[in-house]
């Protein structure tokens, strides 16, 4: 507990600490800014005489985009409009599949027999590359909202799937017992030892759950929509317009790095009982 | 003489080995406690000593013979048991208190209810101030004093305990022994206190049940006469309990020593 080191520790010390370690952020953050000018620059530089815009086009081209997009608006409506269709279709195939993938997988964790049963289906369905569903999907469920759904669905189902399957599977049989003995029914027993164990697997697999989202519903988008970031970077493509697709990338680069957030912070809620990991620092 | 709370009748459980092969833990085993009776039971390390008492618990079913609680068939877990494990079985995701809680919310009490009940034994093994903390901010010792609590807190009429205090230090060992007596004192439960550890059996115990090497079974079985109550630093240095230990060590030796030369000889 670092309140009681602190406690111990001469004044000095702590704050000769603190600023070593401040120190060292503000050392880290410069650097890593430094990478990203480097990087822009050089591509900016290298655009700009080398290499052919038309095709990689440049940063100052990809910035004169988005602020196209963000001022005027896209060719389907307001980029606002298109984020919202795309956080829409990820957001809800990942509730879907996430609530899914949790209920099957602590099910089949907990029946040996379920499990022994189901395993070559599901390896089977996982095999198949399911990003070609998305195709099938277009033509089960149009153009809308659904057809995109499914296929974040599908992809964040097999993610979350195996993961509670194994959290499941690994809960500790000692305390299993001792709430047995405690006085626990069998619901009891799942709903207090079986699903906060695999908590820890499940929100895990919930960082590279949702990235499965966002894959889902762009690809769906390119695939077929009315509207959408895929959309937008499928026509920009078709038009050549090279710098829409860097835009594209950019505006769910952000989605995706928000949401990413948004799970640490949960994850960090429900995990407070957990020891802090041994190194915090090296986090990437 | 009252009749006994616990009884095992030529108990033998047998377990499938991971080769396919059957392995026989216990083998007709028979042992008696009587209501509020501290019994425990020593015999050379993995003889079996555990499976007696997940018998008791109804965890497994005997192989054959029968296992009674209160002059009943055991099937499923006896009302009124609590059992303490050797590893830690206390919940990591809860505080103390709420570890503490967990049986009588299981049980049906009331959350207020089974708040006020934790407090009451959280306070009793000494953790008042820890209920809010999280087991991995504890010591060893003081989580075992989270899994004493749990188990008490149900009020059992048959506590069973597994080497419960077998990974702690010899300092804190002295000091949960002596914390455990004076908690079961006047519960008037009957204990079954499986150790390897002949001292801490002879320390605690009212009669004391002497195991063979494995497959397990009974013995011999001594009284342990010593007053109570006991401070278990003190009561080694006496010459009573001297005598008493050098009598069940002649018993215990043989077995060890045969466990011994089995492992030894690579069987």
């Amino acid at each position: 507990m670092s309140e009681a080191i602190a406690v111990g520790t001469p004044k000095r010390e702590v704050s000769v600490a603190v600023s070593a370690v401040r120190k060292r952020r503000i050392k880290v953050w410069s650097i890593r800014a430094a990478l990203v000018v480097l990087w822009l620059a050089s591509w900016e530089i290298a655009a700009t005489y080398w290499i052919d815009p038309f095709y990689y086009s440049k940063p100052s081209q990809v910035w004169l985009k988005l602020v196209e997009w963000f001022t005027q608006g896209t060719s389907f409506g307001s980029i606002w409009a298109n984020m919202l269709v795309t956080m829409e279709e990820a957001v809800g195939g990942f509730l879907l599949g996430a609530l899914a993938g949790v209920v099957l997988g602590i099910l089949l964790g907990r029946s040996p027999l379920l499990a022994e049963i189901c395993a070559p289906f599901i390896k089977a369905v996982n095999a198949v590359p399911r990003i070609v569903l998305a195709s099938l999907f277009l033509i089960w469920f149009g153009l809308g909202l659904q057809s995109k759904v499914a296929t974040a669905f599908i992809l964040v189902f097999f993610a979350v799937f195996f993961n509670a399957f194994q959290g499941a599977r690994e809960v500790d049989r000692n305390l299993i017992n001792n709430a047995r003995i405690l006085g626990a029914s069998r619901v009891q027993v799942l709903t207090t030892i079986v699903v906060p164990s695999a908590t820890s697997w499940i929100l895990a697999s919930l960082h590279s759950a949702f990235g499965f989202a966002l894959i889902g519903a762009v690809v769906g988008e390119v695939v077929g929509a009315e509207q959408g970031l895929g959309l937008l970077i499928a026509r920009s493509q078709g038009n050549f317009d090279t710098p829409g697709i860097y835009a594209g990338m950019i505006v769910i680069t952000v989605l995706a790095l928000v949401a990413e957030a948004l799970l640490t912070a949960l994850e960090k809620r429900l995990l407070k009982w957990r020891p802090p990991a041994a190194h915090t620092e090296v986090q990437i | 003489m009252t009749a006994p709370v616990i009884e095992l009748r030529s108990a033998t459980k047998r377990f499938r080995s991971g080769s396919g092969g059957v392995h026989t833990a216990v083998q007709s085993l028979s042992m008696t406690v009587r209501p509020g009776e501290f019994v425990a039971v020593v015999g050379p390390t993995g003889c079996g000593k555990s499976t007696t008492l997940s018998l008791v618990s109804g965890l497994e079913p005997p192989s054959e013979g029968q296992a009674l609680v209160r002059g009943e068939n055991v099937s499923g877990i006896p009302e009124g048991v609590g059992y303490m494990f050797q590893n830690d079985a206390v919940m990591p995701w809860r505080t103390v208190l709420d570890n503490v809680a967990a049986g009588p919310r299981f049980r049906g009490a009331s959350k207020a209810e089974a708040r006020k009940r934790a407090e009451i034994w959280v306070d009793k093994v000494g953790l008042g101030k820890f209920g809010g903390y999280y087991p991995h901010q504890l010591s060893g010792g003081m989580r075992k004093r989270v899994a004493l609590a749990q188990t008490l807190v149900n009020e059992p009429e048959i506590l069973l305990m597994d080497e419960p205090f077998s990974a702690l230090d010899v300092q804190t060992r002295a000091l949960m022994q002596d914390e455990l007596l004076r908690l079961w004192s006047g519960t008037g439960a009957a204990v079954i206190f499986v150790t390897h550890d002949l001292d801490e059996a002879i320390a605690l115990a009212d009669k004391v049940v002497v195991m063979t090497a494995s497959p397990a079974t009974v013995k011999a079985t001594f009284e342990v006469g010593l007053d109570r109550p006991r401070d278990v630093e003190e009561i080694r240095m006496t010459p009573e309990f001297q005598d008493v230990y050098r009598e069940i060590w002649q018993s215990l030796k043989e077995e060890v020593d045969k466990t011994r030369e089995r492992s030894s000889a690579g069987v």
